[in-house]
């Protein structure tokens, strides 16, 4: 894996939050969101993560954009570190690698009009010295996500979450990057207008070869997206495949129960449904072995003792679970 | 995709289309909306006019020079010849009323400007550096826990004489814990909003965050709290004046008139009076004002008080 030909390489990453300790109590409890994470982005390629709230898919986001310090683990974007860079060091990273956030309402300053919004990457990256050259990129990067160039005078509150989450968007390509985290970027919005917002990255990643991180719960949107899907749980990736091999044949217990919860558009469909039981445990105090273990179907004494490392199961298919064979 | 809209194509054919659907701007400008809505705002508002208006135009108003003395015409009461009385020392008491608006209303603004504008700097300050905040608070709390006409004075004191700046900056000292304090809980809340995080990943500067995203959000609780910080810093400019710690008492201002008619209260009780009319219509006006930009500014506090 040292060859790099990967736009984003992340290995080992962990995150760990401490929790409570002020200035005079020192907790030495801490809330383990992501633990030893490890997967590559290829260009032009959308790379799902999926896992149930709480699991840590957003905090790989954001380490990953840089938006809050990494506790241990490499990220390299094409072969060069940025786990450890400074402030003003990340900035030429950050004109490769943007953010659209879940919330189309707060996350756009709501005393900015659209134009000032957008024109914010172009601004801080220096890609539009005069007023009127900023003008123009503007309202061309409104016209690619589908708005109208006169929208730029206007301000957010008189959009609609879909616009909205299309201004975030076209900010989010002023600084022509390679690669776009979406972190949740449709979760907030109506199923029809999540639809739009899909159809309108596709046809942007097709056009500018743009790769996506896309994080999602909504494993019906990912599977219409994604090239590969990753599949967290409590801070680890149980599994990860090319899209198809994943849908088709799971090769981790939790992986299979997710898939079964996914609603039928038919009601009389049978399905042989893999139920779990039993509630997520805690990530201050994860179990041993498996973090899955605790709800898996398969368990035995092995899975308590040895954390299951990811394993290739051929063609890029790899699966975390020590009975992945007999999924 | 389960639901896949009738036609996405469509959504990006229609684009141009789209100013439409949006509402015209409104023709009424939002200054004029404001004023409409809000009574104690226009009606602060325009009792502040009338006094600023009487305190620039104070040599065209009063009739007679303020510090003029006329020891055959001393402690008389209202007249036509002099509309106020006059006091001890014959001094026509109108006039001298008028041209004490102006000492009031240089303080108050004044000391509203400075206590804004370093309580600002130190509030974003400590919202921003966490090891910087833990230090600052505290001698905030420090300056906070001192009571402001105390703090005033002593401050008056160790300065040595009073001078219109001076009084400034010993009540603007007074005054910054307050605004640093409102600053800093905005900043507190403001750094967390997903768009300031938007921002960051947008290569935006600390320096720029400041700027751009966090400033423009305190400036409206600021606007409020410097009219309340413009209040009270007349008051505390009157009671130094009062004590004998503010301005020199050759200049005419409402505390120095007041506490030169302390001694002739109850046989003249028209000397202190009126000065004390005008310092409590003007810092009502005041607060009128503040009171009224609040309710506009943030609809949620209104209906609270």
């Amino acid at each position: 894996m040292t060859d790099a030909p990967h736009l984003i390489e992340v290995r080992n990453l962990v995150k760990r939050f401490p929790i409570g300790g002020g200035l005079f109590s020192r907790s030495h409890k801490v809330v383990h969101a992501v633990s030893d994470v490890s997967f590559h982005i290829a260009r032009g390629e959308t790379l799902s993560l999926v896992g149930e709230s709480g699991c840590g898919k957003s905090t790989v986001g954001k380490c990953l954009a840089r938006l809050i310090p990494l506790t241990e683990g490499e990220i390299t974007l094409d072969g060069q570190r940025i786990d450890g860079l400074s402030r003003s060091q990340m900035k030429p990273v950050r004109k490769r690698l943007n953010v659209v956030f879940q919330d189309p309402f707060s996350s756009l300053n709501p005393r900015m009009t659209v134009e000032d919004l957008v024109a914010e990457p172009l601004r801080s990256h220096g890609m539009a010295r005069t007023r009127a050259e900023r003008h123009a990129r503007v309202g061309d990067l409104l016209e690619k996500v589908g708005l109208a160039r006169e929208a730029m005078a206007r301000m957010p509150h008189q959009f609609s979450g879909g616009q909205r989450q299309r201004i975030c968007i076209a900010r989010a390509l002023a600084s022509e990057p390679d690669i776009i985290i979406c972190d949740e970027a449709v979760s907030a919005l109506d199923v029809s207008v999540q639809a739009q917002i899909i159809n309108l990255l596709m046809d942007l990643q097709k056009d500018l070869g743009l790769a996506l991180l896309f994080i999602s719960h909504d494993l019906a949107v990912v599977e219409h997206m994604s090239d590969r899907i990753a599949v967290m749980y409590l801070g680890r990736i149980m599994e990860i495949a090319d899209r198809e091999s994943l849908f088709r044949h799971p090769r981790h217990p939790y992986t299979r129960a997710l898939l079964s919860a996914v609603p039928l558009p038919d009601p009389e469909a049978d399905r042989d449904r893999a139920v779990l039981t039993g509630d997520v445990p805690s990530p201050i105090d994860p179990p041993s072995g498996c973090f899955f273990r605790t709800r898996c179907p398969m368990a035995t004494d092995r899975c308590a003792a040895e954390v299951p490392a990811l394993r290739d199961m051929g063609a890029g298919h790899m699966s975390a679970c020590h009975y992945a064979e007999d999924v | 995709m389960t639901a896949q809209p009738p036609d996405p194509d469509a959504q990006f054919a229609a684009a141009p289309e789209r100013p439409q659907i949006l509402a015209p701007p409104p023709q009424r400008s939002r200054g004029m909306a404001m004023l409409i809505e809000h009574p104690t705002l226009w009606i602060g508002l325009a009792l502040l006019v009338l006094v600023t208006l009487m305190a620039i135009l104070a040599p065209l108003i009063a009739p007679h020079d303020p510090a003029a003395l006329n020891p055959a015409f001393r402690v008389k009461p209202p007249s036509a010849e002099a509309w106020f009385g006059t006091d001890m020392l014959g001094r026509d008491i109108f006039s001298r009323t008028v041209y004490g608006a102006r000492v009031s209303l240089i303080v108050g603004a004044g000391v509203a400007v400075c206590a804004s504008i370093f309580g600002l700097a130190i509030g974003v300050l400590s919202g921003f550096l966490r090891w910087a905040d833990n230090i600052v608070m505290r001698v905030m709390d420090g300056l906070m826990s001192i009571p402001a006409i105390l703090l005033a004075i002593a401050l008056m004191t160790l300065m040595r004489g009073g001078s219109v700046f001076n009084v400034i900056l010993a009540i603007t000292i007074a005054e910054i814990p307050r605004v640093a304090r409102l600053t800093r809980s905005v900043v507190l809340s403001v750094r967390e909003q997903p768009y300031v995080e938007a921002g960051t990943a947008c290569g935006t500067s600390t320096l720029g965050i400041i700027w751009r995203h966090i400033m423009p959000n305190t400036l409206a609780p600021l606007t409020v709290q410097a009219t309340y910080i413009c209040a009270s810093a007349m008051i505390t400019e009157a009671i130094l004046s009062f004590i004998g710690a503010g301005m020199p008492s050759s200049v005419p201002s409402w505390g120095n008139i007041m506490a030169e008619g302390r001694a002739l209260w109850q046989v003249k009780p028209s000397i202190v009076f009126f000065p004390a009319i005008f310092l409590s219509v003007t810092v009502l006006a005041v607060n009128l004002l503040g009171d009224g930009l609040r309710d506009a500014v943030d609809p949620r506090l209104a209906k609270q008080v």
